[in-house]
């Protein structure tokens, strides 16, 4: 096993993602591909806004359109908004609760090779034959009558990212659970560390019942079962309920850890501790419980009676209660403090005003009679656009800002970055503020067009206009991080100068072992307090310098998921009778199944950093750091 | 962790599966695991119980007519018998005896695959009456629910003879005990899952 900082070429550097094991280099694969991801679906959004830019427009067929609208829904909640979450959960959790690596390194590489396979199966349905076209909900009334294979390259695509997402969901569960440094109390873990803890358990609950869903929906499309079909007994309503039993909590697995985010952000940029830490947590936890308590708000129409209304609706207001008390806390976080409005600071403070309007028209879907009036409208597209893009994107986007040092080393210009918020923030409201009103004026939600008629011009050119706007700042942080990588000035431990958490007192990007020593923490914010009580070494360590345990690289994760990406394209293609299908569908299970075997069966006893090599590798990383202030000065002016 | 280091049922950790930290990962990935799995078949009985006995007009099928509990009285028995036996060998696991260890488990494969036999007999009764997997909803949520146990069963075999075969020759050690562990806490639960389609399946099924 080769170790560190060599010089290596490019085949060589692609041969080591693809079998890293390492969290870091995962939560990197993890950032482009849910960026790219995040990409296409903007450029499916684009094409949506486009299309309803003016009355009776053509650009779009309808059945093009229906696409295009599952396709944006689809690919920006599994494949781009998870994602990127989850590369800041690898790149930022472990290390904010001092550990060497993930519990399950193999398996944190399976979990993202999985997403991957998954998300390209999805996506190449728009080269093989059209992409599903039934909505991001897929309600089985319309996927069963869905022609073509659009429906089953979402319902094996999803089968594929699903199991790799539960997985990473044990990883972040286990690895919290035993792997904290000495000190690192549960009471003690910063809140991002905790939002991940609490999503994850969300996964790990609400990921089972959406992969019971669509098994239903793969074998009544290719396999001949009946779960939906009422004539032959089915019922359609079963995958509703199990896709929003999966689907509410999912939209708490996206929002809390940006909450996380958040959370450090204005501890960090207060320079304050966070207000009522205690109660963030207890926040974080009740909004898991109850999100699983919530689910039948999106079927009050669907006709469950008064009492299964009431009953969901009373639990819809309660759930926004400890929302609520987050809210406060930050408010009291920045009060008083010594703030500095970085990049992302502004969108943290951005972010309040923004999700708070999301959630109010969240809670007002809780009166079920209102509900009648605003379903499937474009009210709710505006709703959850607000809690999406001004809770969920603006999260990420800060995150970007705020970890892209500890990632790659190098820190995104401040100045290109307040471009980027500015046509973001403004195009976002334009775009989605009107919308409400759009609803309200009884425009249904995914219709591909509408009538010179209907007095609905005026408001859907300015949201397609703000639309652009959102482009152009996306644009904007392309160009940004294209140039930041193309000059690579280097940066210290800490860029932001007023880290709180551990993952601030180690370089940037840490060495693939991360702490040499493992940290002792003596409180909450542990480098704050280091930093406070004037330690130049920079943290406490719990035990002396010693060998490290490491795990060894492995190229068997890509091979399994390449084994059930094959096995799909065999389930999907059997129904349509082409003699190469099944042998197509068993090869590809016995390549997912002999690769685990070999796994089983060949020891993989990990190897040995030495103390030596620690201690060459220290000098090099103090020499680096002298360089560093010995040259200009890295990180904020 | 040094595979060649010889132990002795002396030297023999209490919880030789817990003994390391990859053990301690793997036992609470495990049983969390085993969360998802639980909400996995709660979701499926939710749906055979949504769905049981539904089909299209004039279906000649139902729970009451086609199931019969004398056989799956004795596929119930012969797999509680192997979660037992699962339960010997792991006793001896934790005493490093690995040859008793080995034939307790030998003895579960076998009760194993005797339930996997009398399941596909069963199975292919019902298909020969018409009760096939495509005839109504019921028979597609009860060859679900019921299919995707047994290929637990399946996997669950699977496992245990992967891993007997591959520790024949060296015995216990700190690497391969946290396996045998899971492979009989994975097994455990099989046999869980089985006490509830016996009851929800066949029991209530027949009853009424």
């Amino acid at each position: 096993m080769s170790s560190n900082s060599q010089k290596k070429g490019f085949g060589a550097t692609i041969w080591d993602y693809l079998t890293t094991v390492d969290h870091k280099k995962i939560a990197i694969l993890y950032l482009i591909s849910g960026g790219f991801f995040f990409l296409v679906g903007g450029v499916e959004a684009m094409m949506i806004r486009i299309q309803l830019m003016k009355a009776g427009n053509d650009f779009l067929s309808a059945g093009t359109y229906n696409e295009v609208l599952t396709m944006h829904g689809t690919t920006m909640i599994f494949l781009a908004a998870m994602p990127i979450l989850l590369a800041f959960m690898n790149a930022v959790s472990p290390l904010q609760i001092g550990a060497r690596d993930v519990a399950f390194p193999f398996l944190n590489s399976l979990g993202f090779w999985l997403f991957f396979f998954g998300g390209i199966f999805l996506n190449l349905s728009w080269f093989l034959g059209g992409a599903p076209d039934a909505g991001w909900t897929n309600y089985a009334s319309l996927a069963l009558a869905s022609e073509g294979h659009g429906i089953d390259f979402y319902s094996l695509g999803l089968t594929i990212s699903g199991f790799g997402t539960l997985i990473a969901g044990i990883n972040f569960l286990v690895t919290i659970i035993n792997m904290r440094a000495p000190g690192m109390t549960y009471m003690r873990m910063p809140l991002f560390t905790w939002t991940t803890f609490v999503a994850s358990a969300l996964i790990l609950l609400a990921f089972p019942p959406l992969t019971v869903g669509i098994f239903f929906m793969v074998f009544d499309r290719l396999f001949g079962a009946n779960f939906f079909d009422v004539t032959m007994g089915g019922n359609t309503i079963i995958w509703e309920h199990f896709f929003w039993i999966f689907g509410h909590p999912e939209v708490y697995i996206l929002i809390l850890p940006a909450f996380g985010i958040f959370s450090e952000i204005f501890a960090i940029f207060s320079r304050k501790r966070l207000f009522g830490y205690t109660a963030l947590v207890f926040a974080t936890i009740l909004i898991g419980f109850y999100g699983f308590m919530v689910w039948a708000h999106h079927m009050f129409t669907v006709g469950l009676g008064p009492t299964a209304n009431a009953v969901f609706a009373l639990a819809t207001m309660i759930i926004a209660v400890p929302t609520g008390i987050k809210i406060f806390n930050w408010l009291l976080t920045i009060w008083g403090g010594n703030i500095s409005f970085t990049v992302p600071m502004i969108y943290a403070v951005a972010f309040i005003p923004s999700f708070v309007a999301g959630g109010v028209t969240g809670v007002m879907q809780a009166i079920a009679p209102l509900d009648y009036q605003l379903h499937d409208s474009y009210f709710i597209v505006a709703h959850f656009h607000y809690v999406i893009v001004g809770g969920v994107v603006l999260a990420i986007l800060a995150g970007t800002h705020l970890y892209w040092p500890k990632m790659f080393g190098t820190m995104l210009s401040e100045k290109l970055g307040k471009w980027t918020f500015w046509f973001f923030f403004i195009g976002f409201h334009l775009t989605f503020f009107i919308q409400h009103f759009l609803g309200l004026m009884g425009m249904p939600r995914r219709v591909y067009t509408f009538g010179a008629d209907q007095g609905w011009d005026l408001f859907n050119a300015i949201s397609s206009a703000g639309a652009l706007l959102m482009a152009i700042g996306v644009i904007i942080l392309l160009v940004n991080v294209v140039m930041t990588v193309v000059k690579g000035e280097r940066v210290g431990n800490d860029p932001w100068g007023d880290g709180r958490t551990l993952e601030w007192a180690i370089p940037s990007p840490p060495p693939f072992y991360n702490f040499a020593q493992t940290p002792l923490v003596r409180g909450l914010d542990p480098y704050w307090i280091e930093k406070m009580e004037g330690n130049k070494e920079g943290m406490v360590y719990a035990e002396p310098l010693g060998d490290i345990h490491m795990p060894n690289g492995s190229f068997i994760p890509f091979v399994i998921s390449l084994g059930m990406f094959i096995a799909a394209f065999g389930a999907m293609y059997h129904t349509d009778g082409h003699a190469w299908a099944l042998p197509v569908l068993i090869g590809g299970l016995a390549i997912t199944f002999g690769s685990m075997l070999v796994r089983s069966l060949k020891d993989d006893l990990g190897f040995h950093v030495t103390k030596e090599e620690l201690i060459a590798d220290n000098e090099r990383i103090q020499r680096e750091a002298r360089a560093l202030e010995g040259g200009k000065k890295g990180g904020l002016k | 962790m040094d595979l060649n280091k010889r132990y002795t049922p002396q030297t023999w950790p209490d919880h030789p599966e817990t003994a390391t930290l990859e053990g301690k990962n793997k036992f609470v990935g495990f049983w969390l695991l085993l969360a998802a799995e639980t909400v996995t078949f709660a979701s499926l009985f939710a749906t055979y119980l949504a769905l049981k006995d539904k089909g299209p007009s004039g279906m000649e099928f139902s729970a009451s007519g086609l199931f019969e509990l004398p056989l799956v009285f004795a596929m119930t028995m012969i797999l509680l018998t192997s979660s037992l036996t699962s339960v010997y060998a792991m006793y001896h696991m934790k005493n490093h005896n690995f040859k008793a260890m080995q034939a307790w488990l030998g003895i579960t494969v076998l009760l194993g695959l005797a339930f996997l036999g009398l399941e596909i007999y069963e199975f292919n009764h019902y298909v020969h009456l018409g009760f096939g997997y495509t005839n109504s909803a019921f028979s597609s949520a009860f060859y679900t629910l019921v299919g995707t146990h047994g290929a637990h069963v399946v996997f669950g075999l699977s496992w245990f003879i992967a891993l007997m075969l591959r520790n024949a020759k060296r015995g216990l050690n700190m690497y391969n005990a946290p396996k045998f562990y899971l492979a009989a806490l994975y097994w455990h639960f099989i046999d869980v899952v089985w006490v509830f389609i016996f009851t929800v399946v066949y029991l209530m099924g027949v009853i009424g």
